[in-house]
């Protein structure tokens, strides 16, 4: 049961009150990039998640076999952002000759996904955080699910403001700013209720 | 000299937003994220001037990553061991350099063409924009949070506004910032 409660506080934590892009700051580029129509940007948001899922287990799986196994901890770093890349690839790879309907929908974001910090900065955070692998899975898989939830929140907001006369030197990213700023705010209501629920679910 | 105000990698083109945005708590803390990715930018424009002639093209970005992740690990060492101050406050963000697009962007388009000195001072030029536009941000944001910049008190807590500090106000200061820097430097 206690199991089963921490994975609710680590789901619920992960999406609304440490969101990873409007608490963490990680997977910004694609967050401004992206964001101008609702369905690329949940499309964006659902290659993010399906690659941060993967890539977690398998960075889990090195750190723990290889790395800790042959006290190589300092390669962290360049063996994890080797192994998402080499994913990101095979994946794409993959997604090609299995399921090309969802290859074209995916598609063109795949390879932006290599240099999105949020698949490394997760990765990293979960050995840091010192989860086990079941925990890394829920927490990569809710981190995914917050990164979308913002993705597309933000996106339908920018479709508004393309009806919008915007003052001139506000125009493109720092109307996009100010309008993510008021997102943040929004999800700043969110903060201490992990605390709460720790205290509900009687976990310490 | 391009990189401070023509193409200031901040402000101008947009690049490396994650860390712009998550390490500005304060004024020293961007400074010291600026300087650092500046460390690692200019060795590695340096080193792939050096190296491009014997990458063959069709692997040449997983090379720039194996070298920009090999000059990021040196650096984390160095971190950990002579500043551990700075290492606790930028945390996650050191390794998270690897990912940074300005330094694979300026590889890509700087280093791979030019000579090992002129890709030197390229590299210091963006990082230098990086740096001073990442120390504005910082001070801003630290000005308005705990009234304070440097950690030298200049109207006091009891006038700062949390949010600014906190999530929100990056966003908020940085839309602002470009909104400037739009309007009085780039026309001139």
């Amino acid at each position: 049961m206690d199991t089963i409660l921490s994975l609710i506080l680590i789901i619920i934590t992960a999406i609304f009150v440490n969101n990873v892009v409007l608490a963490q700051f990680l997977g910004i580029c694609p967050f401004l990039g992206v964001s101008k129509k609702v369905d690329t940007a949940s499309g964006m948001g659902m290659a993010v998640t399906a690659v941060l899922v993967v890539a977690t287990i398998v960075t889990y799986l090195i750190q723990v076999y290889v790395l800790n196994a042959f006290g190589l901890e300092y390669l962290q770093t360049i063996a994890f952002i080797l192994v998402i890349a080499a994913l990101v690839q095979m994946i794409e790879i993959i997604l090609k000759k299995t399921m090309p309907a969802l290859y074209q929908a995916l598609g063109v974001f795949l390879p932006l996904i290599t240099t999105n910090c949020c698949i490394l900065g997760v990765a990293i955070l979960v050995i840091q955080k010192d989860y086990n692998l079941l925990e890394g899975v829920v927490y990569a898989l809710s981190t995914g699910f917050g990164f979308l939830l913002a993705m597309v929140l933000f996106a339908g907001l920018r479709e508004q403001l393309d009806l919008v006369d915007v003052p001139k030197s506000f125009r493109g990213v720092p109307i996009a700013l100010v309008t993510a700023s008021l997102l943040a705010m929004a999800f700043m209501g969110f903060s201490g209720v992990d605390g709460g629920l720790k205290i509900l679910f009687g976990l310490q | 000299m391009n990189g401070i105000i023509k193409e200031n990698p901040t402000f101008v083109l947009l690049l490396g937003m994650c860390p712009t945005l998550g390490t500005t708590s304060s004024a020293l803390n961007g400074m010291s994220m600026g300087l650092a990715t500046m460390c690692v930018l200019v060795v590695s424009n340096f080193i792939i001037a050096l190296i491009k002639k014997c990458i063959p093209d069709m692997v040449r970005i997983p090379s720039y990553i194996v070298v920009i992740a090999s000059l990021v690990t040196v650096l984390q060492m160095v971190i950990k061991a002579y500043a551990p101050e700075i290492d606790k406050s930028l945390g996650l963000f050191i390794p998270l350099i690897v990912v940074n697009c300005i330094i694979l962007g300026r590889a890509e388009s700087f280093a791979a063409k030019n000579g090992a000195i002129a890709s030197i001072f390229d590299g210091i030029g963006i990082g230098l924009g990086f740096t001073l536009a990442l120390t504005c941000l910082g001070a801003a944001r630290e000005l308005l949070g705990t009234g304070a910049v440097f950690g030298v008190t200049l109207w006091g807590e009891a006038y700062g506004m949390l949010m600014f500090v906190l999530a929100p106000g990056a966003f908020l200061v940085l839309g602002y910032l470009i909104v400037l820097f739009n309007k009085y430097v780039k026309k001139a």
